[in-house]
């Protein structure tokens, strides 16, 4: 065990850079394999090959479309140039609403409905979600400034 | 009028803030009177923004809806509670908490660092004071919290009901507290890096700082992540929402800091690494403020979006922080490592906990960050979601949590591998024969989570067999193993506090994302269902008034698998100011695990939709938290680490001469 101050050293660094290496390995390859997109309807609509992939989408929900049946809920999510029917199996969360923003994780299947395997809404009056309002000042049908702020 | 004078306290406490900072700076080297300036100017700093916080809370109270901040954020019918703690529900509120906790910081080490040499003390209270200044005309300029509205209007518009909770008085104060405290290391490193001075002496005076903080923010944590369980009816603990990150990544420092101050303390080594650290802890404190506070996330932390306040905090930020790192990489090779160590040995154990804290400092910062970073560079929305964090982060604690048993049994200096593995067979031996019993009476299956449990059980066993190692229970006989026992130091006893409340933590953290059920239904009346062995009828809908909300209360009897009968509620509420719902979920807890019980609306027929959980030992999570703050205030309590407090061999002489208690 008689190692030289320089052999300490080194061992100490070389154990320091394998894990580091290690460490950096495992964050980049999460990255590409864990992240999920968020798209509007109409993005999502025009590239198909994402059927099946975990995306967000985001949008409002179509006045008039929210159907409940027990646990089970359909709606329609719009960025006011596409829609999207939406399935969602559990509890809704309070600030759910027609005509209001939501984002709803999940995946799109064959048929063109989308299934959510999360919603969220927004968490207080004056809240839009941040890509929600993106998506609809992208279609062009954003309504001012005026939601965003207190 | 009151507010009037809140004001201008706060305009002269950073006026005084700015004479504390410029006389510090400039005149460190002078000694004595310097010294004692900026002493009196930080308390009285500290007695001026207090001041000012009083007659905010006093608005508040007496609902004086001139106050613009009071009436956006309060209502004349909340409870006396909610009436104060509105006071920090808000962006501007909340940063005068933070401002006075900094202020009062900075007293606190005026006030009991007497003992602190005149040149370190001017100039710690000079970074102190010059944060002081930013963050006070800050909340002036862009932030302030005294401005009145005119016609003054009849009713506030409400906190928002999620805030309306005992939570709201507590989980701020104790995250700001850690947050702030965690400035006093980072004046501490500006102040070695001007000064050039550091030995074990400085790690000394910055380790009480550091492991307050660090303990306020182990609490203001868990108790976040308590109110967030409760109160947001998702019934998750942890959600990887980036701010939950931005109070992880400065604790995960914190924890690092308070390691590697250790060795410093004792060896005199890892200077360089732990001024570094002590910059980054605060400075990932300011990075969640950022956060926060700029608008630029979404989520239930976020104050109203304000987009020139965050480019004034970014521009804060980045001299602040540039500002160190810039100091820190001029001056941070001028300052010799001493002590040499093998990397067996304690120090070397300590490397690696810090090593990988902070990998997973880079990994939480990394899947917090990027998504902002790629939205900014190219527009692409994405999410970094939990698999990300679970992937990551649990992997690179996994190897931490493994380890943490060896490195209180390492020597300093050269440590001997084979003996520690062999003082540690007995924990060893006790932990697998606890997972072998385990394994037979759940039902024989090992997977994952058997591996987690074991983790977390061998943290426990191997914390609690160090102190009674080192009693040497079995080489003497009883009565003096005992005695050695109790004459352990106190920072034995808060290791092994702190190191099982980690091992409590990591069985809930394993057992309620393993074993964790969950059932969706919609239920009429008198309906059961049932979920791991318990039933659940729906019993009782009742609607009620209160002050401020309309409620409807739905009561459910509850059979545990051991026959006991419970009822539990769930409501829906209205708070009628702002016509908010909000839904206020039912727990019952048996043992250390819960039943929990969320409630959805009504539909045509009066079926409701009921979320129900089983939660087996997630307790044990906050209850982890809960040891290893014990641990943090045990080892505060350690005389032996006051600030100011010279080495103890020469107190010892000194309490000799003076009759007087020292203090």
């Amino acid at each position: 065990m008689a190692m030289t101050r320089k052999q300490k050293r080194l061992s100490v660094i070389f154990g320091l850079g394998l894990v580091l290496a290690l460490a950096t390995a495992l964050i980049l390859n999460a990255l590409r394999d864990e992240i999920v997109f968020f798209y509007s309807p109409t993005e999502l609509l025009e590239r198909p090959e994402l059927a099946g992939e975990a995306v967000r989408i985001g949008g409002l929900v179509e006045d008039g479309s929210w159907v409940r049946d027990g646990n089970s809920n359909v709606f329609v999510i719009t960025d006011g140039a596409q829609l999207i029917s939406v399935t969602y199996h559990n509890l809704l969360p309070d600030l759910f609403r027609e005509g209001q923003g939501v984002i709803a994780e999940g995946h799109l299947v064959d048929d063109g409905t989308f299934i959510a395997s999360n919603v969220l809404a927004k968490h207080d009056e004056n809240y839009i979600p941040k890509e929600v309002e993106a998506a609809l000042k992208n279609s062009g049908q954003w309504k001012g400034d005026t939601a965003t702020d207190q | 009028m009151s507010i009037e004078l809140g004001h201008f306290a706060l305009v002269l406490a950073a006026a005084l803030a700015l004479a504390q900072s410029s006389v510090g700076f400039m005149f460190w080297r002078t000694g004595g009177r310097a010294a004692s300036f900026v002493r009196q100017a930080a308390i009285l700093q500290f007695v001026l923004v207090f001041a000012s916080f009083i007659a905010l809370i006093q608005a508040f109270v007496l609902s004086d809806f001139s106050l613009k901040l009071a009436y956006g954020y309060s209502h004349s019918l909340q409870p006396l509670i909610y009436k104060i703690t509105s006071v920090w529900g808000n962006h501007e509120g909340s940063m005068l908490l933070w401002v006075l906790i900094l202020t009062g910081f900075g007293a606190a080490v005026a006030w009991f660092g007497k003992k602190l040499p005149h040149d370190l003390m001017a100039l710690v209270l000079a970074v102190q004071g010059a944060l002081g200044a930013a963050f006070i005309m800050f909340t002036i300029f862009t932030s302030n919290p005294f401005l009145r509205s005119n016609p003054v209007p009849l009713e506030g518009r409400d906190l928002n009901p999620i805030l309306q909770d005992i939570g709201l008085a507590i989980h701020p104060p104790l995250l700001y507290v850690g947050y702030v405290g965690l400035s006093i290391c980072f004046s501490f490193a500006i102040a070695a890096l001007i000064s050039g001075r550091i030995d074990a002496a400085w790690a000394r005076w910055v380790r009480p700082w550091a492991l307050a903080s660090w303990t306020f923010l182990s609490l203001g944590i868990a108790m976040g992540s308590y109110w967030a369980y409760y109160e947001l009816g998702w019934g998750g603990w942890w959600f990887w929402d980036p701010v939950e990150n931005a109070s992880l990544m400065p604790w995960l420092a914190a924890t690092a800091l308070l390691h590697s101050a250790l060795v410093m303390e004792k060896r005199n080594a890892l200077k360089v690494w732990t001024i570094f650290l002590a910059i980054l802890s605060f400075s990932l404190s300011l990075l969640g403020m950022f956060l926060v506070r700029s608008g630029i996330l979404t989520s239930v932390h976020s104050f109203a979006a304000d987009p020139t306040r965050g480019m004034v905090i970014l521009a804060m930020l980045t001299v602040v922080i540039g500002a160190a790192f810039a100091l820190y990489a001029w001056r941070a090779s001028s300052l010799r490592s001493g002590g040499l160590f093998a990397p067996i040995s304690r120090e070397g154990a300590l490397i690696v906990n810090n090593l990988f804290l902070a990998t997973a400092v880079v990994a939480v910062m990394v899947g917090t960050l990027y998504p902002l970073l790629l939205q900014a560079i190219n527009g692409t929305l994405i999410s970094v979601g939990a698999p990300f964090f679970d992937l990551t982060f649990g992997i690179l604690v996994t190897p931490l949590l493994l380890l943490i048993p060896f490195g209180p049994f390492l020597a300093w200096k050269r440590g001997d591998m084979i003996g520690v593995i062999q003082r540690l067979a007995g924990a060893a031996g006790l932990t697998l024969l606890l997972m072998i019993v385990f394994t037979i009476v759940s039902g024989g299956e090992i997977s994952l989570a058997t591996l987690g449990l074991l983790i977390g059980i061998w943290i426990i066993v191997g914390a609690i067999a160090e102190p009674i190692d080192r009693a040497k229970f079995g080489k003497f006989d009883f009565a003096q193993s005992w005695r050695r026992l109790k004459g352990l130091p106190k920072i034995t006893w808060s290791t092994t506090l702190a190191h099982v409340g980690v091992g409590i933590s990591v069985i809930g953290v394993v057992s309620v994302t393993a074993w964790e059920t969950e059932r969706v239904d919609s239920m009429m009346m008198n309906q059961t269902i049932e979920l791991a062995g318990y039933t659940v009828t729906m019993v009782d809908e009742s609607r009620r008034q209160e002050d401020n909300f309309i409620a409807d209360k739905v009561t459910f009897k509850v059979i545990s698998p051991l026959g006991w009968e419970d009822t539990v509620a769930s409501e829906k509420r209205v708070y009628t100011a702002s016509n908010q719902p909000s839904t206020e979920a039912g727990i019952l807890t048996y043992g250390l695990s819960q039943l929990y019980v969320s409630l959805g609306d009504a539909d045509e027929t009066g079926a409701r939709v009921v979320r129900l959980w089983h939660k087996p030992y997630i307790t044990l999570i906050w209850y982890g938290f809960v040891f290893m703050a014990a641990g943090g205030f045990l080892s505060l309590s350690d005389r032996r680490l006051r600030v100011g407090v010279p080495k103890s061999a020469r107190n010892a002489r000194k309490k000799t001469t003076t009759s007087v208690p020292a203090e």
